[in-house]
């Protein structure tokens, strides 16, 4: 499958990727040679094989409904770009 | 030309559960901002969520009772989106393979019954809270309500009217109430709707072009919002123009709905599998229990109240469509008062008081304790059934004791039968003219003498001994 610089932009858009021109025809062959394995998986049979949604062989992995304390505040939002004594602030967002 | 409204409707429900779906913190309403937060909640990086099994317990259990099949193997997928909202940027849910599809729930409005389909249902983490603040460029994130667990319902495009919608969600909300795996409280979120609306020629079996109608938090809201969107799509059409596909916001001070934003525009969610969470195998054990523990549903009430107690239809389904009614009635049944009596009390006086007071039935102070008693006091002919109304309007608001009110304000049944005999002397003495009358054969002196009496002893007499008295006393003459 062909890789385009414009499927580079759209992807590199919807991640909130800045990219330089070289920097896009570089993607766009590695991006290209990473779907090309498709074309590899493609050759086999996979007609009797259940597909799988988790590369471990593990299910089930829950844990009781009980409360726990929550974090101190101070130390979540020492994590926040911006914050303010209460809340993590953002560049305004509206819907 | 004759139109058709064609809706689909997708409905959040927040879980009660007591933690997050991915983490421990509380689910709890409110709070301070970021209180019930921890670093899996705020999307830090190189935390690891683990799937809380009431979530999965829950979700299940609202899939059997509206008749869905559970999706024995079923999985996560990571939906990627950029909001403030979402800090991970960001959300697990199900798009392949949700726990439950292909349900059905029977619904009655004044058109008729019909059945309304379920497409599925999914488990999902709900996002946090933004506050636009108006004098700044900036947004304030408030975390407390991301990782609550939602279900997301969705359904056919099944609905023709706004009737058939607030039947379903009326029916929605019994039943997960019954199930106690939501409050369904409107107006803290826990239950939103989204209304996908289009509409067609009558006749037509192609569908229109749709809209979708976010940020509806009641019923009057949604039934309002589809009243307006689907005049605005009829006038558009009968233009000429086209219905753009997009998603629209609807306005309550405003009674309109506005462009929030286009199809054209719509975001690629790049989901693929979520690779924090491993796959749930539902063992068909598993969902034995699940169905062994179900419990009895609106539907099933209510045949049950009309056969063993042999309340009137209409009333055993307006009791049985709010779980906390039927609570209430079950207990004032089981303290020994008649059900029917309770039954007539509850559609009377209780349905009166909450819609003077503007109340839910579950936020009511009155217990079935207290409705009991003063049942049992009319029945025993302690207190007339005029003044237990008062004394009911007088204690509604506080569940005060009735037995205290009654005493404090004098307000016993007078039965004594010494006392009203001798009210009945007093009375004929001072009324001849209406023994002649009575003995003339008019009837209607009979009930002033009755009245006369009553009035003496401030109508807490028992108007069976009243009666018994005065029939007793005409007939000596």
């Amino acid at each position: 499958m062909k890789i385009t610089t414009e499927m580079v932009d759209y992807i590199s858009a919807l991640s909130r990727l800045k990219l330089a021109d070289a920097e896009k025809t570089a993607m766009a062959a590695q991006l290209e040679q990473i779907v090309s394995y498709m074309d590899v998986l493609n050759t086999l049979d996979t007609d009797q094989i259940e597909p799988m949604s988790h590369v471990f062989p593990v299910k089930n992995v829950v844990r009781p409904d009980e409360a726990q304390p929550s974090f101190p505040r101070e130390a979540l939002l020492k994590n926040a770009p911006v914050p303010d004594e209460e809340a993590f602030l953002s560049p305004k967002a509206v819907d | 030309m004759t139109w058709e409204t064609v809706i689909g409707l997708e409905t959040h429900v927040e879980l009660s559960t007591k933690t997050k779906i991915f983490c421990n913190c509380t689910t709890e309403f409110g709070g301070d901002p970021n209180t019930h937060c921890c670093p899996v909640c705020t999307g830090m990086p190189g935390t690891l969520p683990i799937l809380n099994e009431a979530v999965v317990k829950f979700a299940a259990k609202a899939g059997l009772a509206l008749n869905c099949s559970i999706t024995r193997n079923c999985k996560f997928d990571r939906k990627n989106y950029f909001y403030p909202d979402l800090p991970k940027a960001y959300q697990i849910s199900q798009l392949y393979l949700p726990i439950c599809r292909d349900g059905a729930v029977p619904i009655v409005t004044e058109a008729g019954e019909k059945t309304i389909r379920i497409h599925e249902i999914h488990m999902e983490e709900d996002a946090g809270k933004l506050v636009h603040d108006p004098w700044i460029d900036q947004s304030r994130a408030d975390y407390n309500r991301c990782g609550v667990p939602l279900i997301e319902i969705v359904t056919e495009p099944d609905f023709r009217s706004a009737d058939e919608v607030t039947a379903y969600l009326e029916k929605l909300r019994a039943t997960l109430q019954y199930l106690e795996v939501s409050d369904c409280k409107m107006q803290e979120g826990s239950l939103r709707c989204d209304v996908n609306l289009s509409v067609r020629p009558a006749g037509s079996s192609e569908l229109g072009t749709r809209t979708e109608m976010k940020n509806l938090n009641s019923f009057k809201a949604i039934a309002r919002s589809i009243a307006y969107e689907a005049k605005r799509q009829i006038e558009a059409l009968e233009e000429g123009k086209t219905i753009v596909q997009e998603t629209r916001r609807w306005d309550e001070n405003k009674d309109a709905t506005f462009t929030m934003r286009s199809k054209e525009n719509a975001q690629d969610y790049r989901y693929f599998p979520e690779p924090d969470i491993p796959p749930l195998e539902l063992s068909e054990e598993y969902l034995a229990a699940l169905r062994a523990e179900q419990p009895e549903l609106a539907e099933e009430k209510r045949l049950r109240y009309q056969r063993d107690y042999q309340l009137p239809p209409y009333d055993a389904a307006m009791i049985t469509g709010q779980k906390a009614l039927a609570d209430f009635f079950e207990a004032a049944v089981a303290r020994g008062a008649e059900a029917k009596q309770v039954s007539n009390w509850i559609m009377g006086e209780v349905m009166r008081q909450l819609s003077a007071l503007g109340l839910e039935a579950r936020d009511m102070k009155l217990t079935p304790r207290t409705l009991a008693r003063l049942i049992t006091l009319v029945k025993e002919g302690k207190l007339n059934r005029n003044t237990a109304v008062k004394v009911f309007d007088a204690i509604f608001d506080t569940d005060g004791d009735v037995d205290a009110y009654v005493s404090a304000h004098g307000l016993e049944q007078v039965s004594d039968a010494g006392l009203v005999g001798k009210i009945v002397d007093a009375v004929f003495a001072a009324n001849p003219k209406s023994i002649e009358d009575y003995k003339a054969g008019k009837e209607k002196a009979f009930g002033f003498l009755v009245g006369q009496v009553m009035r003496e002893l401030k109508g807490q007499a028992s108007p069976a001994v009243v009666n018994a008295a005065i029939r007793e006393k005409l007939e000596t003459l």
